[in-house]
């Protein structure tokens, strides 16, 4: 299954390794082999522990901690777009857009991304339902929730599968087939980062399936509705009502929210694409997943993702995505908490030999963007 | 309260900003209680909220609030009750309490008293913990055990415990109406230490020569009556007829109350609400019960696999996901029932609560809304 029939890994060294066969695989990294089976199930059992331990420890600290969180977004939120009111005064400018950025991203890694996990469904509380929550962002929730929460998180780097490999316009693996098209990787990454968001929005829309004729738009038209609702909803607060507001600063108020909606989208680009493809992180197939086990699904999760190491305030800034690992193992845990459970799945890995991708954002994104490169090419 | 609460002029017209669409433009995705609360809590759109306006414990067992319910409360009928959202360690449970006010209380606020009973969580962190200024989520007034328009010739109205506060909303309500009609109030309590409402009871029969008031407890002794409910106490309390019979309590005396009623084959009409919680589920080897796809009105018997599996099975499509717990892609509401977690093995009362259904089993029967 997956921590033997693996297709394909590649060094921390950058090499390019394809190795179809078990004994390949074997040789890239040995400690593979010492896993069986029952290893596996063992680990996965160590998981399960781990969870319920912490999801029968959940109560007010953590409603307490998202609450906290909530209200420096929304500081942030008010506080920016009253500077921008004065974007006359360029400090002004400055400092609200710099505000309004924070906000967005608070709102959409450490509130909106965690809340629609359903991370604190069990609170009960309306406005912390994961059904309920919308975001900063053009992505509807409801497409997010299904496109992430379940195609990516279950089907976490499978081919074919979790669109979150290239969402469907980037050659982010060797195993998906060159074409003359991919020269371009690297600009459609660059695009893609910088509007990221309807990225976003379009993940769960498939546009190359409609591009290959696989599916058309009137297919597709309930989607699109619901996508151009959010734009447009999107687009009138922060392009046209809040600079018409301010009067003759319109300008301004305009530049300044379209910066912060950029430096979101940068940022969680960035963080996004540290989680899955730095060096060292794997890919999987259809068929390897193939009537997995609970220990596999764990065991992939942790090949598949790798963590970002950083302080507090990063770890918050990203959403704890930082903690991508633990994140993927336990996604409907608060993720305030995955910096304690990291402690122990680390440890955990390192008695089963498992491979624990770690490392700071520089690194990591070098990683990443030294891939995107190298795959635009054949 | 804050700016947005009284129905003024002023005011009115601050409500009429901050549900516009221009409002509701500007603050998009987010409802815009998320920015009113930072001055008025209270506040809601839709949603109807209360804040506690005071906290008196009558017993050491019981605690009463005073509630300002914000301006989309519709009010009550005397009887019924709502639902009131309460915090405990970061979970929002929501139970029902019947107001013991009057429904026609002239300054719009409702009194609710809570007692404690076995297990009670929630009961008991409200009496711990209830302050002035906090708000809790409200339901509208629901419930069938309201009195009749027009009004019975005359009322019983019987109550034990905590039961109390629904008919002590009627004969309060009744008192305010000022009708001359004969009402008797028959209650029963533990002693007289646990007795709640001793001193309002009091001073409405004072007031009102229509009232009689006898109490009865069944761990101590005096009281005008003796023991449990019986003939005997029937026939002290008086039942004439166009009299109606209102009892609220525990499962006992309602059910004493029918007893007496059948076997003595007593006409005039008898309404009957319990103040109990549900009996707990029976965990067995084999699973047991129905469960009932409430939308799509089907019932398949209980095969002990997961919601979703059954749903399926039974030619439903629900919407799910990972089909492991842990994309909450699945979550439906639950009207009623419990479930037990496939994989913690973990049984809880999940109605009104939404679940996970490819992790949940039903234990017994379980009304989905599905």
């Amino acid at each position: 299954m997956a921590q033997t029939a693996k297709t394909k890994t590649t060094t921390k060294a950058g090499a390019k390794v394809k190795t179809g066969a078990k004994a390949k695989t074997a040789a890239t990294d040995p400690k593979q082999l010492k896993l069986t089976p029952a290893q596996i199930e063992a680990f996965g059992k160590e998981m399960d522990a781990l969870r319920e331990r912490v999801l029968d420890d959940l109560g007010k600290q953590d409603v307490d901690y998202i609450r906290k969180v909530m209200d420096a977004q929304r500081g942030l939120e008010i506080g920016g777009r009253g500077l921008l009111f004065l974007s006359f005064i360029p400090p002004a400018w400055i400092a609200g857009t710099i505000a309004l950025s924070l906000s967005k991203i608070l709102d959409n890694m450490e509130i909106g991304h965690n809340v629609m996990h359903g991370q604190y469904d069990w609170t009960h509380e309306p406005s912390l339902s994961s059904e309920r929550f919308e975001w900063d962002n053009t992505c509807p929730a409801e497409h997010w929730r299904y496109s992430h929460n379940y195609r990516h998180h279950t089907l976490t780097n499978v081919l074919g599968e979790d669109r979150d490999i290239g969402y469907g316009i980037l050659r982010m693996s060797e195993d998906q087939p060159w074409h003359p098209y991919y020269l371009g990787n690297a600009l459609y990454a660059f695009l893609l980062m910088t509007f990221f968001e309807y990225g976003v929005a379009l993940h769960d829309l498939e546009v190359e399936k409609i591009v290959a004729g696989e599916t058309t738009f009137a297919d597709n038209r309930e989607k699109l509705d619901r996508i151009w609702k959010k734009v447009r909803k999107q687009a009138l607060k922060d392009y046209l009502l809040f600079p018409a507001l301010s009067g003759p600063m319109f300008p301004l108020v305009f530049a300044g929210n379209f910066t912060a909606n950029i430096a979101r989208n940068v940022w969680a680009f960035m963080i996004i694409f540290c989680g899955h493809f730095p060096e060292g992180t794997e890919e999987f197939t259809r068929e390897q997943i193939e009537n997995e086990t609970r220990g596999q699904w764990y065991h992939r999760q942790i090949l598949g993702s790798a963590n970002l190491t950083g302080g507090k305030l990063f770890h918050i800034l990203t959403g704890n995505l930082s903690h991508q690992i633990e994140h993927h193992l336990f996604p409907d845990l608060p993720a305030h908490r995955y910096a304690d459970i990291a402690v122990e799945v680390r440890e955990a890995c390192a008695r089963y030999g498992i491979p624990y991708n770690a490392g700071p954002l520089h690194k990591q994104f070098g990683s990443v963007v030294k891939k995107i490169i190298r795959l635009s090419l054949p | 309260m804050g700016v947005f609460s009284v129905a003024s002029a002023p005011l009115k017209l601050g409500k009429r900003v901050a549900t516009s669409r221009l409002v509701e433009s500007l603050v998009t995705p987010n409802p815009i209680e998320r920015y009113v609360e930072l001055f008025d809590p209270g506040w809601a759109r839709d949603d109807v909220r209360a804040e506690i306006v005071a906290v008196v414990h009558q017993t050491s067992r019981s605690v009463t609030l005073t509630l300002r319910p914000n301006a989309n409360w519709r009010g009550f009928s005397a009887g019924q009750h709502v639902g009131v959202g309460v915090r405990v360690d970061g979970v929002l449970h929501t139970r029902m309490y019947s107001p013991a006010s009057s429904a026609l209380r002239d300054d719009g606020l409702i009194e609710l008293t809570v007692s404690e009973h076995s297990g009670g969580t929630v009961s008991r962190h409200l009496i711990q913990n209830a302050r002035r200024g906090m708000v809790v989520p409200l339901t509208q007034a629901e419930g069938e055990f309201v009195l009749p328009s027009p009004r019975p010739g005359s009322v019983l109205l019987i109550s034990g415990g905590s039961g109390i506060t629904p008919v002590m909303s009627m004969l309060r309500t009744l008192c305010d109406e000022n009708d001359q009609r004969p009402i008797t109030f028959l209650h029963y309590a533990r002693t007289p230490a646990d007795q709640l409402y001793a001193e309002v009871l009091d001073e409405l029969a004072e007031n009102h020569g229509n009232l009689r008031v006898l109490t009865a407890f069944t761990r101590a002794p005096g009281g005008n009556v003796n023991g449990r409910f019986s003939m005997r106490h029937l026939k002290a309390a008086g039942v004439g007829p166009g009299c109606e019979t209102f009892a609220c309590g525990p499962g006992s005396l309602v059910e004493a109350v029918e007893s007496v009623w059948s076997k003595h084959a007593i006409k005039t009409p008898l309404h009957v609400e319990r103040f109990t919680p549900p009996p707990p589920v029976k965990i067995t080897a084999k699973p047991r019960g129905k469960l009932l796809f409430a939308r799509s009105g089907l019932a398949v018997k209980n095969s002990g696999e997961s919601i979703l599996t059954q749903a399926e099975a039974a030619g439903l499509r629900p919407t799910s996901g990972c089909r492991m717990g842990i994309c909450h892609t699945c979550i439906v509401r639950v009207d009623a029932g419990s479930v037990r977690h496939l994989h913690t093995g973990e049984v809880k009362d999940v109605a009104g609560e939404t679940v996970q259904i490819c992790v949940n089993a039903p234990v017994g029967d379980v009304a989905i809304e599905l």
